[in-house]
């Protein structure tokens, strides 16, 4: 391991050797700048000429951006002074698409903020073995159509570990993992973002200990076409989803654009997905929605690879609490819906489901049971919306949920010394790795 | 010290009777020259951007765009050794220097033109100094763990190119043949962004020269003997082994010939500006939008294509591409933006290129069929 290298101390110490020369000039912006892009540079030639093992510190203070940093050197560790100490500033990017893209595996990003990036905040695309920790990203002027796309975005990446990170305003995803495989997402916090936190196309992730709050949908579990992996086995667990209720401010035809405002967890054409343990209260549209791509309203034989499979079968909601929710649907036929079904003063029940069912999987007119929705949460009732028939079916009849499937494994990662052990007796050993 | 002034003053008296210079010389991967003079490929001497012996040029049928710089684009291998013909990819031998100089034409203000007129750039073999301003000179070195990426800034006084790692931003003014006038930040990407690009293998990571191919090299240059195409000539002078028969080999159009189909100049554009990202193994595979010259399949293609994650790039359109309809495409959306969080590509632009927008407008609108 090498020594850390101090950027910000050398460059401090330079400028200072400069203005010793320059006999007091008292003129402060000017300096402010030239500080500003002789740390970007800096900072720009250490991730090209990083070697395996360096860590990057970068001191306290508020450093403005106009370029693009991007890191293809694996083992890497970059850290700052704390989410509200270390400040890379991108708020007068004139190039690329990220404030920070990372190609490399073994890497770490830790103890800095990522503010107002003109793209998505942080993108790492490929890599193993990936750790960002209490980093914070955020669009200041709140949320707006005109803010980034995604604020942490791991995409193509294995063994992955999100874990104090705080999201803020992205006009897409806070915090969005894509495409990955083994992966970790805890103790964050997403807020004011369209997606709290969503895990798209990934297979096998523990989403646990965040609080969403604020976003249009707080916690999204998708499955999208067209991809190279489809995803299943995502755990949804001790989270507090509450009140995200903010209006979609998402770029239409963007797959979140769809979600409607006032969604707590939402399920999209993902199997194998556990909703346990958390708190989910005042999300105006529904608590839980559990939809297939149809729902959506992009489905068509022309924009949908042959073997996409729209339907998220094998869904697990049990002993969560909720509370308030489904009294002020978003979108039109919602509103309508609640009003015919439970009143003007009514509510939606926590469940929202689309109803979509795969008719080649039934057997004698119903879905083997490991593919079913199944639903063990003392009180919760639900509306299957029958999006397949034109709403025409609509119906709120829970017994056929009551059952239970088989647990899914905990994520393990072998770097991750907080977690505790798997618990082989409670959750029993889980075939499905691959499906 | 002594050594170097002397060869200093060698290489100026040589260079002023026209006699040999000192050799290409490759200097190895940790020991890089901060002036591109040292590697004696391309320098600037008696007013000229001066090719070494054996340093040839060549273009491409269709070339990615940055923002209507000039290019001048050269490859040299060392003695005896050549490049092994692929299909997709050339196997280069260890040792090979590709360079490629961006430039602009100058006007007498000191602003640059934009236009396509290369023919008052070049004075013998190079170009010619006192015409063109010179910006960057990009070069790929083949060492023998892969390329090397290093791209060196010219200096104001056009003498020489200085290693900047960390890329570069320089304002210009671009004016144009009907006499409007616009300014930009041409930005010379780091080395980082250099591999970004030339990685067209992701995973691997490994750089690679995306130009010289053999689709895009199959077609004539004028060289100073005369016009010849420039697989048979690389093959004559040594630089080519195992090329198959011409009719064989895989070939771009160019993407303004309009004797050619619509489609296969639109592709040929496409290919070479998107698709050493936007192929199964690219940076851009993510997307699932495939834009190489080797994808037949429609929707992977873009066409009914939803966004994954294009954000900002949507431009609020549903899908990559709508049959018919470019104004409801977002592939037309995001070439034609220059907002970085939009615009595709990603790096090298900060402008729109104009002609190649009004191609795929012209090809998408052209599109039977329908999204619906």
């Amino acid at each position: 391991m090498k020594a850390p290298v101090k950027l910000g101390v050398a460059i401090i110490a330079a400028l200072a050797a400069a203005c010793s020369q320059d006999n007091g000039n008292s003129n402060g912006a000017p300096e402010a700048s030239a500080a500003s892009a002789d740390f970007q540079k800096q900072l720009l030639k250490q991730l090209i000429q990083a070697q395996p093992g360096d860590v990057i510190e970068i001191p306290e203070g508020h450093y403005q951006l106009n370029r693009s940093l991007s890191l293809n050197v694996d083992g890497v560790t970059i850290r700052g002074a704390g989410m509200d100490k270390t400040i890379l500033s991108f708020k007068d990017q004139i190039q690329g698409a990220e404030g920070l893209l990372v190609n490399a595996s073994d890497f770490t990003l830790e103890d800095l903020a990522i503010e107002d990036t003109i793209g998505d905040a942080l993108k790492v695309n490929e890599g193993k073995n990936i750790i960002i920790r209490n980093i914070r990203v955020e669009w200041t002027n709140g949320p707006s159509t005109e803010n980034g796309a995604y604020g942490i975005y791991p995409v193509q990446t294995e063994n992955t570990l999100l874990e104090g990170n705080v999201a803020i305003g992205a006009s897409d995803a806070g915090i969005y993992v894509g495409q990955s495989r083994n992966v970790i997402v805890r103790n964050n916090r997403a807020e004011f973002n369209v997606a709290g936190i969503e895990i798209e196309n990934t297979i096998g992730a523990d989403v646990y200990d965040n609080v969403a709050t604020n976003n249009t949908g707080g916690i999204l579990v998708f499955n999208m076409p067209n991809l190279p992996q489809p995803g299943h086995s995502t755990r949804v667990y001790n989270n507090k989803v509450y009140k995200n209720n903010t209006d979609n401010f998402g770029h239409d035809g963007t797959p979140v654009a769809a979600v409607p405002a006032g969604s707590g967890v939402v399920i999209n054409s993902n199997d194998y997905v556990e909703i346990f343990n958390n708190e989910i209260s005042d999300n105006d549209t529904a608590n839980v929605i559990v939809s297939s791509y149809f729902a959506a309203g992009y489905y068509s034989d022309k924009s949908t690879q042959e073997n996409f499979d729209p339907y998220p079968e094998g869904i697990y909601i049990y002993n969560n609490t909720f509370t308030g929710g489904g009294t002020s649907p978003d979108h039109m036929e919602l509103k309508a819906l609640k009003i015919a079904k439970f009143g003007l003063t009514g509510s939606l029940p926590d469940v929202m489901w689309d109803g979509a069912v795969d008719k080649k999987k039934m057997v004698d007119g119903k879905l083997p049971d490991d593919l079913k929705l199944c639903i063990e949460n003392e009180g919760v009732g639900i509306i299957n919306v029958d999006v397949m028939n034109n709403y025409k079916n609509i119906t709120t009849d829970v017994t056929q949920h009551h059952c239970s499937l088989k647990k899914l494994p905990q994520i393990v990662l072998d770097f991750d010394n907080k977690q505790e052990a798997p618990q082989e007796e409670q959750h029993a050993v889980n075939e499905v790795t691959d499906a | 010290m002594r050594k170097i002034y002397w060869g200093a003053v060698l290489a100026l008296m040589l260079a002023g009777c026209g006699a040999p210079r000192e050799a290409v010389t490759i200097h190895e991967r940790n020991a890089i020259p901060d002036n591109l003079s040292d590697w004696h490929v391309v320098e600037a001497i008696d007013g000229k951007l001066a090719l070494n012996d054996r340093v040839t040029p060549y273009d491409l049928n269709t070339a990615l765009f940055t923002d209507y710089a000039h290019k001048l684009r050269t490859v040299w291998m060392p003695e005896g050794s050549s490049a092994a013909y692929g299909e997709d990819d050339f196997d280069y031998p260890v040792g090979t220097i590709i360079s490629k100089t961006f430039y602009y034409p100058l006007a007498a203000d000191g602003s640059v033109l934009k236009t396509d007129d290369y023919s008052q750039d070049f004075a013998g073999s190079g170009l010619n100094l006192k015409k063109v301003k010179l910006i960057e000179t990009r070069m790929l070195v083949k060492r023998a763990d892969g390329w090397q990426a290093l791209p060196y800034v010219w200096n104001e006084a056009q003498t020489d190119a200085v290693l900047e790692i960390a890329g570069d931003a320089t304002r210009l003014q671009l004016a144009s043949d009907d006499g409007s006038s616009e300014g930009f930040t041409y930005v010379v990407p780091d080395a980082n962004q250099c591999s970004g690009c030339h990685a067209d293998n992701h995973t691997q990571k490994a750089t690679r020269p995306i130009g010289p191919r053999a689709r895009h090299l199959n077609k004539d240059y004028a060289y100073q003997g005369g016009t010849e195409n420039q697989l048979l000539y690389w093959q004559q002078v040594g630089y080519l082994s195992g090329l198959p028969e011409l009719a064989q080999v895989p070939h771009n159009v160019s993407y303004s010939d309009t004797s050619v189909s619509l489609e296969e100049r639109a592709r040929s554009y496409l290919d070479i500006n998107c698709g050493h990202c936007h192929n199964p193994k690219g940076a851009a595979d993510t997307s699932g939008l495939m834009l190489y010259s080797a994808e037949h399949n429609m929707r992977r293609l873009g066409v009914c294509k939803p966004p994954v994650a294009a954000g900002t790039g949507s431009g609020d359109r549903l899908f990559a591409i709508v049959p018919g309809s470019p104004d409801a495409s977002i592939l037309n959306f995001r070439v034609e933006s220059t907002d970085p969080g939009a615009m595709m590509p990603e790096l090298g632009r900060s402008l729109v290129h104009k002609e190649g927008t009004e191609l795929l407008k012209e090809w998408i609108a052209t599109m039977p069929g329908n999204c619906s």
